[in-house]
């Protein structure tokens, strides 16, 4: 997969206006192989991106695989909570995934509300 | 898949070690891990069971530094090569550019090793990789058992027996003693960057 500067500008912008800019701490576009394809943060969080991506695409996949067994297309709502920091993952497409560090300041609902119009957004930056 | 940034100027590839259980994969990432930490700015990820074997897989990013203008970082990761794990290992090998197939030596291991090339085969088919065609390195590890006095395959029938069809570059090695490690690594990358470099060309 090859992203142009145009592309890559337009997913920060995105990313950056609609997540980090309603509390996600750091957002991350990963691909299901788990390279890194694009990351923003709030400015706060030091995070080892390309472990965090590996072990997100491997979580991803193992679900789907769990949901396939118990009957299911896919689970709809990918998400851990922690006593501190919680993770969201959703599905822009086949290939790709978004990950979501969010604290309890920010809430799941409001969040996945953002979420609809940041994969719709993100989609027609990949027809580019 | 590997991804490639052209506004960073970043290469991400992704090289899978492969093999049967207990064939030394996790132990060639551990060397090159601690012999190359200067080209690792991560910790190294591991997802194994109680008993220390691995579970899902382990994990680091390697950074190549520049090649044409380009950072390139290859992902290292290692499945799981217990039989029973076959769901997850399908998972890792989503996506891989290139893969290194670490056969054991060990005389009593020969089964376990040509199971594991025709698993390694099935396996990139589901992803539409052909396993004549993915860049491939053997590595047939354990070479070193001998000085326990343990019966190792000749190599000539470790060819035999996994190399015969696909005439992938193989080297003996130890992964224990280093023996081989690194330049399993180099050709595996030097593969997976030129082959890389022929699909650009053939998009463009």
């Amino acid at each position: 997969m090859i992203l142009g500067q145009k592309q890559l500008d337009k997913i920060h912008d995105t990313l950056n206006e609609n997540l980090i800019g309603s509390g996600v701490q750091s957002v991350m576009l990963i691909d299901t192989a788990g390279n890194v394809i694009a990351s923003v943060n709030n400015g706060n969080e030091s995070i080892d991106l390309y472990s965090l991506a590996a072990l997100a695409a491997a979580n991803f996949g193992a679900m789907s695989c769990m949901a396939r067994i118990v009957g299911e297309d896919e689970f709809s709502l990918l998400f851990h909570k922690g006593e501190k920091e919680n993770i969201y993952f959703c599905k822009v497409n086949e290939e790709l995934l978004l990950v979501n560090i969010f604290n309890n300041q920010l809430s799941l609902g409001f969040l996945r509300l953002k979420m609809s119009k940041v994969v719709e957004e993100l989609l027609d930056v990949l027809t580019l | 898949m590997a991804f490639i940034n052209l506004k960073d100027k970043v290469i991400q590839a992704k090289i899978v070690y492969y093999g049967p259980g207990r064939c030394g994969k996790t132990t060639n990432l551990e060397y090159i891990y601690d012999k190359c930490r200067t080209q690792v700015n991560s910790e190294m990820v591991t997802v194994k069971t109680q008993g220390d074997r691995t579970l899902f897989f382990d994990f680091f990013p390697f950074d190549m530094g520049k090649i044409n203008g380009y950072d390139v970082k290859i992902q290292l990761y290692t499945v799981p090569g217990q039989v029973k794990y076959n769901s997850t290992r399908r998972l890792v090998l989503k996506g891989v550019d290139g893969v290194v197939f670490v056969a054991d030596s060990a005389v009593e291991r020969r089964s376990k090793n040509i199971i594991s090339i025709r698993n390694l085969e099935e396996n990139l088919t589901l992803y539409n990789k052909n396993i004549r065609e993915i860049p491939l390195v053997i590595q047939y590890n354990k070479r070193d058992l001998v000085k326990q006095g343990i019966e190792v395959l000749d190599v000539e029938t470790l060819e035999s027996d996994i190399n015969a069809e696909l005439k992938a570059p193989s080297f003996e090695a130890s992964a224990v003693e280093g023996q081989n490690v690194i330049l399993t690594l180099k050709k595996i990358i030097y593969y997976t960057m030129s082959s890389l470099e022929k699909q650009l060309k053939q998009e463009q």
